[in-house]
């Protein structure tokens, strides 16, 4: 059995990641998994200089789903060169980085940094809605978006792109063509969903930045549509992410069209959630006489649903 | 031996209408933690509640580990309800733990309502004597006083509607310990964890005192073990994880707001 998958040029023992900021620089999961066995280690988000993020309290907890206002609390470009990506390296596994900046200046300069070190991919967050200024600009912006893919394709040389989208915006696929025709090699989505929560006993808002972003299986059904809607858009290949918890989740987003998928939220709960979806995928493409997972990927498409209505 | 465990729930006693006492039995191996360090306890099979939570440890045998829960909302209102049989998945020992006192130091224990479940396993530990300043909001909220008088330290009950013990709050209790007892000052040591208003006071106390000593501190958590950098305090060298680099401080290097 074949679970092998593509992303440009990038090639995943399987389809399975981890979403960025939910794995730490994967040091923090090494006690509880086999790094080795994962499709690939997205890191979390990383910035020129070191962030501190957001004042607590920066999480609260929301039906079947969690609020997070961490404010891309990071150590920074220089040190994660230094301190994290050698610990990395060790494991054979694709090793994606994601980044945020506030200028395009900002993205070429980590991205060509990045590009030097020799990470397999650089993931591009645009779509963080916890950060006053930059990154979600170019998420919720079509020109921005595009000014921005193209001058990174150009630093970057011939490395894999990932751009990641933001679910807070309209119409997500024509922020997908555009990425894709900027010459992004894949995109990822979704982020998380803008959210907020009061505590209606001290009669304040339970996050101290006020507002933060959803994740987790509330989550799911709004990012499983917006897949299925980008991978029809598209000819790039796409990431699924949002709410994945169990391999029946993952399987899910690869009907509705993803190559392949990010755990997040579940990370938290189960440390070994990567794991066990791996071994579900398998055990699902046995039972159903599947013998390469490339073949489900996007099976829905073409499906005119129950009562015909057009999109 | 991994942190991430099942275990089976073998008993869950109500000791009031407010708290349980809950007994796991680890099916796999399960490390030796220290005083102060916590686990995450799963508390629901389903999405809602989705996260486990923090709850620290009360005792520990060879075969079980044990906790004591203040019934506050959902995901403890469904612990309450565990039955014996029951199996979860666990994550721990996690987080610093106090750290013990040099010899010569008398530990001052001061405790404000569930604090002292935090502290318990610091007392059992303790071979010098400590006193232990424990205070609750009446009667019906105090916990462990049995075991704490079994402990033989010297301990000092307050209530604040003086339905048990001495009347008023636990910094109040302390301030008039540390000013009849000024010797004490320069050899003690403090150790506290409670509500965070009383934590605010007993730090002023500490600082107006010239006393050192170390703050268990509380903030929510999606992972508990360092991933998620969502539990963070202010500290005087900038935000710090409560899960990992605490949830025992330094008391003199929070920054309180
Ligand atoms: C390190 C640590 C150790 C703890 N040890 C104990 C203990 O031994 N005994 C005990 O009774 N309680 C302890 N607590 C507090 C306990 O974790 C909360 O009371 C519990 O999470 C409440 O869950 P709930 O679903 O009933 O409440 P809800 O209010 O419905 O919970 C909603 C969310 O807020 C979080 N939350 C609510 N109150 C707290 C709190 N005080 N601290 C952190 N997160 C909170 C929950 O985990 C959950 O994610 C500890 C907290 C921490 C951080
Ligand atoms: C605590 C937390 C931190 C996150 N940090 C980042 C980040 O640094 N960069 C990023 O692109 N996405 C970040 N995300 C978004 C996730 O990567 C993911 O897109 C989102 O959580 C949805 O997936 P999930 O429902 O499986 O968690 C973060 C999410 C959480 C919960
Ligand atoms: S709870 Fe996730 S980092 Fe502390």
């Amino acid at each position: 059995m074949d679970l092998a998958v593509e992303i440009g040029s990038l090639k995943l023992k399987n389809p399975v990641m981890t979403a960025s900021g939910t794995f730490g620089y994967g040091e923090e999961y090494s006690e509880f998994l086999d790094l080795n066995m994962l499709g690939a280690v997205v890191v979390k988000g990383i910035s020129l200089k070191p962030m501190e993020g957001n004042p607590p309290p920066r999480i609260c907890e929301t039906p079947c789903g969690m609020l997070n206002a961490i404010g891309l609390h990071n150590i920074g470009l220089k040190r994660f060169l230094k301190e994290k990506l050698p610990y990395l390296r060790q494991f054979d596994t694709k090793i994606i980085v994601n980044i945020l900046g506030n200028t395009i200046q900002e993205y070429v300069r980590l991205s060509k940094a990045l590009d030097d070190a020799g990470v397999d991919a650089i993931e591009l967050n645009v779509s963080c809605p916890n950060v006053k200024k930059g990154g979600i600009i170019f998420g919720t912006d079509k020109r921005a978006l595009s000014r921005l893919v193209l001058k990174v394709k150009q630093s970057a040389g011939k490395r894999v792109i990932i751009t990641k989208l933001s679910p807070n915006v309209s119409d997500i696929t024509e922020f997908a063509i555009a990425a894709e025709e900027s010459g992004s090699d894949a995109l990822s989505l979704i982020n998380t969903l803008r959210g907020m929560a009061i505590d209606i006993d001290t009669q304040k808002p339970k996050l101290a930045n006020i507002t933060g972003g959803l994740s987790g299986p509330a989550i799911k059904p709004i990012a499983i549509r917006m897949v299925w809607e980008a991978s029809q858009s598209v000819r790039i290949p796409v990431i699924g992410i949002g709410g994945i918890i169990n391999a029946q989740d993952a399987i899910e987003f690869m009907l509705a069209g993803a190559t392949a998928i990010q755990v997040g939220t579940a990370n938290f709960i189960n440390p070994m959630a990567t794991i066990e979806i791996i071994h579900g995928i398998r055990s699902y493409s046995e039972g159903k006489n599947i013998d390469n997972i490339r073949d489900i990927i996007g099976r829905i498409h073409g499906t005119a649903g129950h009562n015909n209505i057009n999109l | 031996m991994n942190r991430y465990f099942k275990a089976k729930v073998i008993e869950n006693l109500s000791l009031n209408s407010s708290h349980n006492l809950l007994t796991l039995e680890p099916l796999d191996p399960a490390a030796e933690p220290n005083p102060g360090q916590f686990y995450m306890i799963e508390a629901g099979d389903s999405y809602d509640p989705l996260l486990k939570r923090p709850f620290c440890w009360l005792q520990k045998t060879r075969e079980t580990i044990q906790f004591l829960f203040r019934i506050k909302g959902k995901g403890t209102s469904l612990m309450r309800a565990f039955k014996k049989g029951k199996v979860i998945s666990v994550i721990g020992p996690l987080g610093n733990g106090y750290p013990l006192p040099r010899k010569k130091r008398t530990p001052l224990i001061v405790a404000g309502g569930t604090g002292i479940i935090s502290l318990f396993s610091l007392i059992n530990k303790l071979s010098h004597n400590c006193h232990v300043f424990y205070g609750a909001r009446n009667k019906d909220e105090l916990l462990l006083l049995n075991e704490l008088e079994k402990l033989g330290n010297k301990l000092i009950v307050c209530t604040n509607d003086c339905s048990f013990g001495k009347e008023g709050m636990v910094n109040e209790v302390l301030s008039q310990f540390l000013s009849a007892n000024e010797s004490i000052k320069t050899s003690c040591l403090i150790y506290t964890c409670g509500p965070k208003p009383m934590l605010q006071e007993i730090t002023s106390i500490a600082f107006h005192e010239g006393i050192r000593g170390y703050v268990s501190m509380e903030e929510n958590m999606a992972c508990g073990f360092g991933a998620c950098q969502g539990c963070v305090v202010n500290t005087i060298s900038g935000y710090k994880k409560v899960c990992k680099e605490g949830p025992v401080f330094p008391i003199e290097d929070i920054v309180w707001t």
